[in-house]
């Protein structure tokens, strides 16, 4: 390493001149150096936090859903079934309902003006390209086929077992992708990196395909395309969003309703099936085991490869157990519970409540899954692993476990088994190693929080099975941005959504504020303000890192934290309703978003005013919260541009996305 | 859509057998982040094991330990401790109190630092005392030390004008620009040389590809604006 050269003594004058000059020189240059290097840890930190922000907001969110599986099913059955009628309860598990969807395609016509794909089956490699090509032009394809598409999938899939059994010969090489998440850009790069799927070309995609991304349904068609013409070479194994329930929330049943408005009920049903019958494993030269989540010490793979897994339509509804009471809704044990704090929000527990709608009629526990089933399942399609020995209810997804290399060490003897493929959890690089190589992480879809916030990437694994990584991440052609601003980008979009949960859960926050302000001075200690945070919002962030961003200390270095309020407001001026409302309606946009989207039958983007109320007051009450109807009839009035008595509700949600004041358009 | 931009020979890194560094010891200054190792042959020594499980921050109670240790009248000595060990977290990826030796220049210019290589190798030596360097560092060593160059603001942050004349000093025609060359000169071979990661990095921030120069004084401002979403305090 260099050392700076320091004074040298005395010389002829020239000399004496040039060495200064250089010594100068290198002087600058280190301060330059040091300099950058602060800058850059810097910039390496706030990228950190501001994936983990993400990260840790994505899961509190997934555990919110499991509370409101129930309710959303609901809705669902009510307004959504492809027959619903309004107080009839069809549950989508009873099989012969299906049935009488599968042929549905026949009736949907295919006009003439379709420019797309027209699918010819038994499908050929010149169809898959066809779809490939039409995509990447942003066609859509035809209902019509893609209704035979998934019918004729359901067929191969159902001939498939629970655990697919894969032999890599010599000759071959097999190639496992993770999570896509309707990210069709990297489907499309790693097809290009690594070739399409072929007798040649095996592949193991690892679930999740769909939510978040744009293109979910044609990722979806592009895999189901593959495997029915390369049935015994492209492996599928169902993902924790490969899930009706989860769909409503994370984009995907929006995106099918948004791309085949009057034929989305019949596909979104169809695939609710289709998704059930998707196999849960593959194990490759019954050496290396591949799934979606993870394992828990419970992992019966045994039993797992016997269960009827078409029984599990969805994993947000557990089967009750089997003594139960009519009418009231029993949380079976094998569920973590949440975060304690969530539970004490002043006035606001989260309790399953039944009243106000009837539950459905559960389906019949002969013909239902049973609790040990539910829970085999959840475990693998749900679990993450961690460092430390053991195996522990995963509380941060709500779900499944956590499993440490005592976990794996036990499976992989049991088994005989040398290594775990997952996907489920977003990597920066795209893959990780963990449990001191046992067991990889692999996560196929790049920039998936942000624009340059990770890389996906592939593992290519040899008859050897060591397995090889391949990473990429797809780049935006005009992407001007140099590496600091796309960091800003990242870091500015994390704290936009931290901002809004801070918003959301102002009053809560406000309360534990205050029980460390005894003084009511309206100041308290970072440790405070520290604590406080993480007692309310449950999100393991660095707060003393991020107090900057959130809020304004004095010059005492202690924090004055109604000031993390100030530059907060909902994008909409709503002066005259209780700030109470306006909060509750912020924190659930997402959620109301779903319950849009289900009644709004005719896809006008419009519901009248009465069913809005009528279904807040539901959603409210199975919250447990007051349902404000004075103030909600006044905000939404405040709301209906066209007076008309119809709500626009994307204008509605708009309102309640919560902006910093200096980005705040004038209205 | 976006267009699938596939570079040639795919993305930043082709995932290769990564290769074990040889064993001199490293510098501690992580400047580049690590991916994480490819294959791992059974059998082969792999030098420092695969990167280990990235966790989201976990805070295992050390901040708490700091309150129980913590001196309870010196109030700013126990917060100048929890945002240490805050900052530790963040890269003990085992949760286990132990970062990476090559982290430590992360962390502490995470805590607003600015030292050169030279005096986070001297931080280290006192950090590790006479123990034998075992490539990890342990937050019970680390603490003290950081809590008194935290203390004694040592590493200050650098001032706009004095980073000004550095630059200045090594424009020899005093035009207001360094060419590509000369900087790429200067900071690869001078002082405590780039890595090409970095000077790679700085040059897509600050060189003006159409005449490929820098700008100093406008690369300055433009760095310095640095946490615009800081509330002003």
């Amino acid at each position: 390493m260099e050392h700076i050269v320091t004074d040298m003594g005395c010389n002829a004058s020239i000399d004496d001149r040039e060495e200064s000059k250089s010594e100068k020189a290198i002087k600058a240059a280190v301060l330059i150096q040091k300099w950058y290097r602060s800058r850059r840890a810097r910039l390496e930190i706030s990228r950190r936090y501001s994936l983990s922000i993400f990260q840790s907001i994505e899961y509190a969110d997934e555990q919110d859903q499991a509370q409101l599986a129930s309710f959303f099913t609901f809705m669902l059955e009510r307004y959504a079934s492809p027959d619903a009628v309004a107080d009839t309860s069809i549950s989508p598990s009873v099989s012969h309902e299906v049935d009488s969807y599968l042929t549905e395609y026949e009736n949907i016509e295919v006009p003439d003006s379709y420019c797309g794909p027209r699918l010819s089956f038994p499908l050929t490699l010149a169809d898959a390209n066809a779809l490939l090509h039409a995509f990447k032009n942003g066609q859509l394809l035809h209902a019509h086929y893609v209704l035979k598409l998934l019918c004729e999938t359901r067929r191969v899939l159902k001939e498939k077992p629970n655990i697919n059994l894969v032999s890599v010969s010599y000759s071959k090489e097999i190639t496992i992708c993770g999570d896509l998440h309707g990210n069709l850009d990297d489907l499309f790069l790693i097809f290009y990196k690594n070739g399409l799927p072929s007798e040649k070309k095996p592949y193991v995609f690892n679930g999740d395909f769909v939510d978040r991304g744009q293109n979910s349904m044609e990722i979806l068609i592009i895999l189901f395309a593959f495997l029915l013409i390369y049935p015994n070479d492209v492996h599928l194994n169902r993902g924790n969003h490969e899930d009706y329930v989860i769909n409503l929330r994370y984009g995907f049943s929006n995106e099918v309703l948004r791309k085949y408005k009057v034929h989305a009920k019949v596909i979104l049903y169809l695939l609710q099936d289709v998704f059930s019958w998707l196999p849960l494993a593959t194990i490759i030269n019954k050496k290396v085991l591949i799934l979606h989540g993870g394992i828990s010490d419970t992992t019966d793979l045994n039993f797992l490869y016997l269960l009827e897994r078409n029984k599990l339509k969805s994993l947000m509804r557990p089967p009750k157990p089997e003594r139960e009471e009519q009418g009231k809704e029993g949380a079976p044990t094998a569920r973590p519970s949440t975060c304690a704090a969530n539970e004490h929000v002043a006035g606001k527990t989260r309790r399953l409540s039944s009243s106000g709608f009837t539950e459905l009629s559960c389906p019949n526990s002969q013909s239902g899954p049973t609790l040990k089933e539910w829970k085999q399942v959840m475990d693998i399609l749900w679990s993450d692993p961690r460092m430390q020995n053991g195996c522990l209810p995963n509380k941060r997804r709500g779900g499944g476990c956590y499993f440490g290399p005592d976990t794996t060490a036990r499976l992989f003897e049991r088994y005989n088994l040398k290594l775990l493929i997952r996907s489920h959890e977003f990597k920066r690089e795209g893959y990780e190693l963990t449990h001191g190589g046992k067991v990889i992480t692999i996560f196929s879809a790049s920039n998936y929080y942000e624009e340059g916030s990770n890389k996906g990437a592939y593992i290519r694994l040899n008859p050897d099975l060591i397995p090889h990584f391949v990473q990429y991440q797809v780049r935006e052609c005009t992407d001007k941005q140099n590496y600091l601003e796309r960091m800003k980008t990242i870091e500015r979009s994390a704290l936009q959504i931290l901002r809004e949960k801070i918003f959301a859960h102002r009053s809560t926050l406000t309360e534990a504020f205050e029980k460390y302000d005894c003084d009511n001075t309206g100041n308290i200690s970072v440790s405070d303000w520290a604590a406080a945070m993480e007692s309310v919002l449950c999100l393991e962030l660095p707060w003393r890192t991020l107090l900057s961003h959130l809020a304004k200390t004095d010059p005492d270095g202690k924090v004055d934290y109604m000031s993390c309020f100030h530059n907060m407001e909902i994008a909409q001026s709503t002066e005259e309703v209780q700030p109470a409302l306006v909060e509750t309606l912020c924190k659930y946009r997402k959620e109301l978003e779903v319950i849009f989207n289900i009644m709004d039958e005719d896809h006008s983007g419009l519901i009248s005013f009465d069913e809005f109320r009528k279904t807040w007051r539901i959603f409210s009450s199975h919250l447990g919260i007051d349902a404000y109807d004075a103030s909600i009839d006044k905000l939404a009035q405040s709301i209906d541009y066209n007076k008309d008595d119809y709500i626009d509700f994307s204008e509605f949600l708009e309102a309640f996305h919560v902006v910093h004041k200096r980005d705040k358009k004038p209205t | 859509m976006k267009a699938a931009t596939a570079r040639q020979g795919g993305g930043r890194r082709d995932g290769c057998a990564w290769q074990p560094r040889p064993g001199r010891r490293p510098r501690p200054s992580a400047a580049a982040p690590r991916g994480p190792p490819g294959t791992v042959p059974p059998g082969a020594a792999v030098e420092r094991g695969p990167l280990r499980h990235g966790s989201p921050w976990r805070r295992r109670g050390a901040a708490a330990m700091a309150e129980q240790e913590g001196n309870g009248e010196d109030g700013a000595v126990a917060e100048i401790e929890k945002k240490i060990i805050e900052a530790f977290e963040v890269f003990d990826h085992e949760c286990n109190k132990t970062v990476d030796v090559r982290e430590i220049g992360s962390i502490v210019r995470s805590l607003g630092c600015f030292p050169t290589e030279a005096e986070l190798h001297e931080l280290l030596a006192k950090v590790e005392e006479e123990e034998e360097p075992t490539g990890y560092v342990h937050l019970e060593k680390f603490l003290p030390v950081m809590t008194k160059v935290l203390l004694d603001r040592s590493y200050r942050p650098i001032p706009e004008d004095v980073l000004l004349h550095a630059f200045e000093a090594l424009d020899e025609n005093k035009c207001g620009y360094l060419t590509k060359d000369e900087l790429v000169k200067h900071m690869t071979e001078e002082g405590e040389p780039f890595t090409e990661e970095e000077m790679e990095e700085m040059l897509s921030n600050g060189l003006d590809p159409e005449t490929n120069t820098v700008h100093y004084r406008d690369y300055i401002s433009m760095m310095i604006v640095e946490e615009p979403e800081d509330l002003p305090q």
